[in-house]
């Protein structure tokens, strides 16, 4: 039996996201708005070794299955994480997540005078281009450190 | 144009630019035939900062359309003081007219603000951010001038916060135009703006030194640089200097060179270049009444037939 299976068991139902990179598993709970309060089982694995990634994390959401939009956004901070979906304990589907287009209410804008950042009714909306996110209102282009900007 | 809104200058293609400077053309050389043209209608300005000259002029523009005028007034004694949003704001003011022009503090503004609206927004400046109807009159002064394509352009000043600098760097992407930026280090073109000069394969270097390349502009255009951007007084001083013209430095320009300045100037522009051929600043300010006539025209015209109406020409 190898280590993150110890650490993590099986769920019957759900959704297993795997292969995230290591310290970026709380992000992706905070990316899909899961908190706990909604009462689905959620296990989390944080830095368990990996042979790709060398350490990963990974999580696991009980009863609930996510949509591949739904995940999709966590390609900004986890690209190279892969989504198991299971029915009685068995996985029927297995995806990668790919880049969406937009990213709409998940980012913090980085320009502090951005509209967005002014106490409007309005959620952050972003492009996904070549190598980052931009601000669809003021056009900061925003690289390395997305993940510092994730505000849900 | 078909658009709805004039939010920023890279939503211009180079036919946008075209027929609204065409039609600034014809109301230059026949002011009188579009004296009523837009008759009844409101324009509500929306000034959310100081503005003299780009308010007036849009207030101009549009009577000299037939159009009538709302102003918010001070904006300390309005109820953006009360905290209201700036969605809810121009939400209401919607109901008190055809169209809206808007001056914001914040990048941005222009973009939130046409989400909320079913009438024309104007951006006429949000930030740091875009000036897209400078832009407009100051492509006509090029082109009047010059001609829009086979082009060298300098942009000198502050081109990290020069929000007419960024529009006009947008816009200019669509001639065949070479651009060079001329600004301290501290004041180079922000990541987002070269990105979409490189996005669009445009011709473009950066300097430090006007001397690099003054002789061979068709056209400089300086901006201010402002003190509040230094945190040290001294060396606001020393990079401002180093960024003025005068009548000397333009001894090593072609003949033909257009200086140009998007004005209020402080002291970037000496005196005695005014009394040279190469001054267009102030023709160019001028040009802001045909032009925004035309753009006005041009975005009610676009209303009109969204909303099917018949307007009888």
């Amino acid at each position: 039996m190898s280590e993150h299976e110890l650490r993590v068991s099986k769920i019957r139902d759900g959704t297993v996201i795997d292969h995230v990179e290591g310290g970026q598993a709380l992000n992706v709970l905070a990316i899909l708005g899961i908190d706990g309060s909604e009462g689905f089982g959620v296990s989390v694995g944080m830095n368990v070794p990996s042979d790709r990634l060398g350490r990963k994390d990974i999580v696991k959401v009980e009863e609930r299955e996510l949509s591949q939009s739904e995940v999709d956004v966590l390609s900004l901070i986890a690209p190279e994480a892969t989504i198991n979906i299971v029915r009685d304990f068995e996985v029927v589907e297995k995806n990668r997540v790919t880049r969406p287009d937009s990213v709409t209410g998940v980012l913090s804008c980085p320009n502090r005078n951005c509209i967005t950042n002014a106490d409007e009714p309005v959620d952050t909306r972003f492009d996904v281009v070549a190598d980052g996110v931009r601000c669809d209102y003021c056009s900061t282009i925003l690289r390395a450190d997305i993940a510092d900007h994730i505000d849900v | 144009m078909r658009q709805d809104h004039l939010i920023t200058a890279t939503q211009l293609s180079r036919d946008d630019i075209e027929a609204v400077l065409d039609r600034a053309r014809a109301v230059a050389d026949d002011p009188a035939a579009y004296a009523d043209r837009h008759a009844g209608r409101v324009l509500a300005l929306c000034f959310f900062e100081p503005s003299t000259r780009t308010r007036m002029s849009f207030d101009s523009a549009a009577k000299r359309l037939g159009m009538n005028t709302v102003g918010m007034g001070d904006v300390d004694s309005s109820s953006v003081s009360k905290g209201e949003s700036l969605s809810d704001t121009v939400r209401v003011i919607e109901g008190y007219a055809d169209a809206l022009v808007l001056r914001h503090p914040s990048e941005g503004a222009a973009t939130l603000a046409a989400e909320n609206v079913s009438v024309p927004v104007v951006n006429a400046g949000d930030g740091a951010g875009q000036h897209p109807s400078q832009t407009l009159l100051d492509l006509h002064t090029i082109r009047e001038n010059h001609g829009l394509d086979d082009l060298t352009v300098g942009i000198m000043g502050d081109l990290k916060y020069g929000r007419t600098v960024h529009s006009l760097a947008a816009a200019l992407t669509n001639f065949d135009a070479n651009q060079h930026f001329i600004s301290p280090e501290s004041l180079r073109l922000p990541r987002s703006v070269r990105f979409d000069l490189h996005e669009t394969g445009a011709q473009m270097r950066e300097h430090t030194d006007l001397e690099d390349v003054i002789g061979e502009l068709d056209v400089l255009y300086v901006t201010r640089i402002q003190k509040e951007r230094f945190p040290d007084e001294n060396e606001y001083h020393r990079v401002a200097g180093e960024y003025r013209i005068d009548a000397e430095t333009l001894e090593d320009a072609s003949e033909d060179l257009t200086v140009m300045h998007p004005l209020p100037r402080v002291d970037e522009i000496a005196p005695d270049v005014d009394e040279t051929d190469h001054a267009r600043y102030f023709e160019q300010a001028h040009n802001g009444i045909p032009v925004r006539m035309a753009l006005l025209d041009t975005l009610m015209e676009n209303a009109e037939a969204a909303e099917g109406m018949e307007v009888d020409r």
